[in-house]
């Protein structure tokens, strides 16, 4: 992938890229830390369609969204050989009994048989996180096991 | 009443119909700038209230205005990022001053004001609003636009033209001899030079002299440094504001953050006082008759201002569409030509009536600009609907 990156003299920096359709998509950083989405538009390719001002918290959460499924799909393609193993991803809502504790008070492992191998938060990727990890509402785990052990994991995950 | 309750009285009364008018300018979404004239040249000579008591300080205080829009100027950029640009963008850069300048110029000789008002008008009508076009280009969401390095580019450069024009300007307006003239000129550019270097290369140190981590020591240090370079450049007639602007580019990272996030409300306060200043000096009944030549001076350089744009945008192979809003952006006037209108003022070396086009001309340009800008799009699209034959021309390619 080409990035593009164009100094803005005075307000900061603009960095963006050509997606398959010739449209571009980037952010504009500028100096006092503000981010905006940036999406070109289609029919004038010179001009943005929207320019979503966004804070950290929300840029890290569309990261989120967006670097998940191809984490999950490259897990997925590795276990592809061991049938019955399945790769799936568990949302700690805000407001989950498990909001502020660690993975081990969950006890997934010994309960379902699910193995997280990674957290994502704000983005970036925790890999192999230990016990200990302490766990925040929006976090998404990354897990493997059965398919019966991933919903029961789901459910304890929700209701405790 | 003693003269200390009166002064303050004045002085109060001043800045509170200055808050009222940059919330009202707020409001309707326009700059402050053609209302704090506005303001001035109600209060001032042959104005409704003329203020006598509080001259010394607004005349000071306006001074201080300058080198701090000057020095916030500076600050917003780096010189890595000034050298770049004028790599980047100096035919389109050369090309708007030359372009923009002509107009002004024109119309000084025309007038009979000779080329030492022809030099000053030249630069009031070449010189657009960084303020102000930055404003417009963040509220209509068009930062992450393609056409808008292009435009920065271009203001860039022509702040970087204002600190080698302003010194010649001050040599021309003092009266110096053509061959003092060109020492002048040789000067201010060796000056200029030698900060870019020193700010390229040893900015860090200069950074460090000003830093300090106590808020109120850091304030007082930049402004005193800031004051004194201004004043120190005004003693070598390269005046005082290239000197504060000077200062402002060798400040660089987060000193600079730091420091531009300090003086921003000192700015406002200080910038506001010279505009209204420039306003007293304004006498009201000078306008009407400069009226027609200001509004001939802004259809020319709407047209000059838009074609630079144009230009400038289609060389960085920019659609007809981005080309169109590049250089509505550029179309707004405001501080630096009053600026500029001011030091002439202030050497009283041009006749009065320059004063009154100069602030009529900012007021149209400065509330016309961000209107322009918002505008071009529409007209473009309809323009290019009623043309179907330049409606199949435009390739994205430029």
């Amino acid at each position: 992938m080409n990035i593009e990156v164009t100094p803005l003299p005075g307000i900061g920096v603009r960095k963006d890229f050509a997606l398959r359709d010739g449209r571009r998509v980037g952010v504009v950083a500028q100096r006092d830390g503000k981010l905006a989405l940036i999406v070109s538009k289609a029919d004038d390719p010179d001009a943005t369609l929207a320019e979503l001002p966004l804070t950290t918290d929300e840029a890290g959460a569309l990261a989120t969204l967006l670097g998940a499924p191809q984490l999950v799909a490259q897990l997925a393609e590795e276990q592809r050989d061991l049938p019955g193993i399945r790769t799936g991803r568990l949302t700690i809502a805000s407001g989950s009994p498990y909001d502020g504790r660690t993975i081990g008070d969950t006890a997934l492992h010994s309960r379902t048989g699910v193995s997280v191998v990674a957290v994502m938060r704000a983005g970036q990727v925790r890999p192999s996180p230990l016990p200990n990890f302490t766990l925040t509402g929006g976090d998404l785990m990354i897990a493997v096991g059965t398919s019966e052990g991933l919903d029961q994991a789901f459910k304890i995950l929700k209701y405790g | 009443m003693s003269h200390t309750a009166l002064e303050l009285i004045e002085l109060g009364a001043v800045f509170l119909g200055l808050g009222l008018l940059g919330r009202l300018a707020g409001r309707i979404g326009m700059s402050p700038v053609p209302l704090y004239l506005i303001g001035g040249v109600c209060f001032g000579t042959g104005g409704l209230i003329p203020l006598n008591n509080i001259g010394d300080f607004t005349t000071l205080a306006s001074e201080v205005g300058v080198v701090l829009l000057l020095l916030l100027l500076g600050l917003e950029y780096s010189a890595a990022e000034l050298t770049t640009g004028l790599r980047r963008s100096w035919p389109a850069g050369v090309l708007d001053i030359v372009l923009n300048a002509a107009p002004g110029v024109a119309v000084a000789l025309a007038l009979g004001w000779g080329p030492v008002g022809a030099t000053v008008l030249g630069g009031v009508t070449s010189i657009s609003s960084s303020g102000i076009v930055a404003k417009v280009l963040a509220d209509l969401g068009r930062l992450g636009n393609r056409e808008t390095p292009v435009i920065l580019s271009v203001l860039v450069f022509e702040d970087l033209a204002m600190a080698v024009y302003l010194p010649i300007l001050t040599t021309v307006l003092i009266g110096v001899s053509f061959l003092g003239g060109l020492e002048a000129v040789a000067l201010s550019l060796a000056v200029v030079a030698v900060v870019l270097v020193v700010a390229l290369r040893y900015g860090r140190f200069v950074s460090a002299v000003v830093d300090s981590p106590d808020r109120e020591v850091f304030l007082l240090k930049v402004l005193g440094t800031a004051l004194l370079v201004a004043g120190i450049a005004s003693a070598l007639q390269v005046s005082a504001a290239v000197g504060a602007f000077l200062l402002g580019i060798a400040i660089s990272g987060s000193t600079a953050e730091n420091a531009t996030r300090l003086l921003e409300p000192l700015r406002d306060l200080f910038a506001a006082v010279f505009f209204v200043v420039f306003g007293l000096n304004t006498d009201p009944r000078t306008i009407p008759p400069v009226l027609g030549w200001a509004v001939v001076l802004a259809v020319a350089t709407t047209v000059t201002k838009l074609a630079t744009g144009w230009w400038a945008a289609q060389w960085q192979g920019i659609g007809m569409l981005g080309r169109a809003r590049a250089g509505a952006a550029l179309i707004a006037h405001g501080e630096f030509s009053i600026v500029i209108a001011g030091l002439a003022v202030s050497y009283a070396a041009v006749p009065t009536e320059l004063a009154a086009l100069a602030t009529a001309y900012v007021l149209l340009m400065a509330v016309f600009g961000p209107i322009a800008a918002r505008v071009v799009e529409p007209v473009t699209r309809w323009a290019r609907s009623k043309i179907p034959a330049r409606a199949a021309a435009p390739s994205p390619g430029g």
